[in-house]
């Protein structure tokens, strides 16, 4: 399986990043599923205006290898593509591209859930939101931790 | 006395006011490093790094409970990750 992780503040290309992962994969590929993450422009009853992302180079990127390294383990995959953006981004900017290749469309599709439901909780990131009424550093939502937890448990969890 | 490096992230940086900083501590042990803070910062500040949902990680690496450290360590003071 080849993997590529990156953490950037720039914007990313769905399309050049489908484009390279096809390319990489050759003919044994059947399936790309592609998931792309938008900044939302409410969180709970707020408004907000843009979010602040904090990481820890090298080792956020270390979070992230071991979850996809566990959906290797679980699904039959032949590249996993994982692109974050940190720094400041604004509501509807894009924020998180993951794309899981498989022979199959059943793997892709569980892997690329399941890369996207460990990375809402465990991987190394801090989320400062901008309200109108100031900014706030947030926690993991439950519903993303129980997201994770119906997955059954695989990890450790990097930060509990 | 051993030279570290000290790393806050995200909250912890705001309320300490560095992202990174060198300090001496002697013994070279996270109680070491521990007591070394607590003279630096202010009580406020030591108080938000010393509390059981801060993780810590030695040169990346989460540690639990007293670990030895050697010079040039890296030692990060982690807030509850919020992930991607």
């Amino acid at each position: 399986m080849h993997t590529d992780i990156r953490i950037q503040t720039q914007d990313f290309d769905i399309a050049a990043e489908w484009a390279a992962c096809r390319e990489r994969c050759g003919g044994d590929c059947g399936a790309i599923v592609a998931f792309g993450g938008l900044v939302r422009d409410r969180f709970g009853d707020n408004t907000v205006q843009a979010l602040h992302l904090e990481h820890y180079p090298g080792m956020t990127e270390d979070s992230i290898r071991r979850i996809v390294e566990q959906a290797g383990e679980r699904w039959r995959l032949l590249n996993v593509v994982v692109v974050h953006r940190v720094g400041d981004l604004a509501a509807n900017e894009q924020i998180v591209l993951v794309l899981a290749a498989s022979g199959h469309r059943p793997d892709a599709f569980a892997a690329c859930e399941f890369i996207m439901d460990y990375l809402k909780t465990d991987a190394v990131f801090w989320k400062k939101e901008r309200r109108q009424d100031g900014d706030v550093w947030i926690e993991s939502t439950a519903s993303d931790r129980n997201r994770r937890e119906s997955w059954g448990e695989v990890t450790e969890p990097t930060n509990t | 006395m051993t030279a570290l490096t000290v790393r806050f992230f995200a909250s912890l940086r705001e309320t300490v006011g560095f992202g990174e900083f060198d300090i001496e501590v002697d013994p070279p042990t996270l109680a070491g490093l521990r007591s070394a803070l607590a003279t630096k910062l202010t009580a406020e500040q030591f108080r938000a790094i010393d509390v059981a949902d801060v993780r810590i990680a030695v040169n990346q690496a989460i540690v639990q409970g007293e670990t030895p450290l050697r010079p040039g360590d890296e030692v990060a003071f982690l807030p509850r990750v919020t992930g991607g």
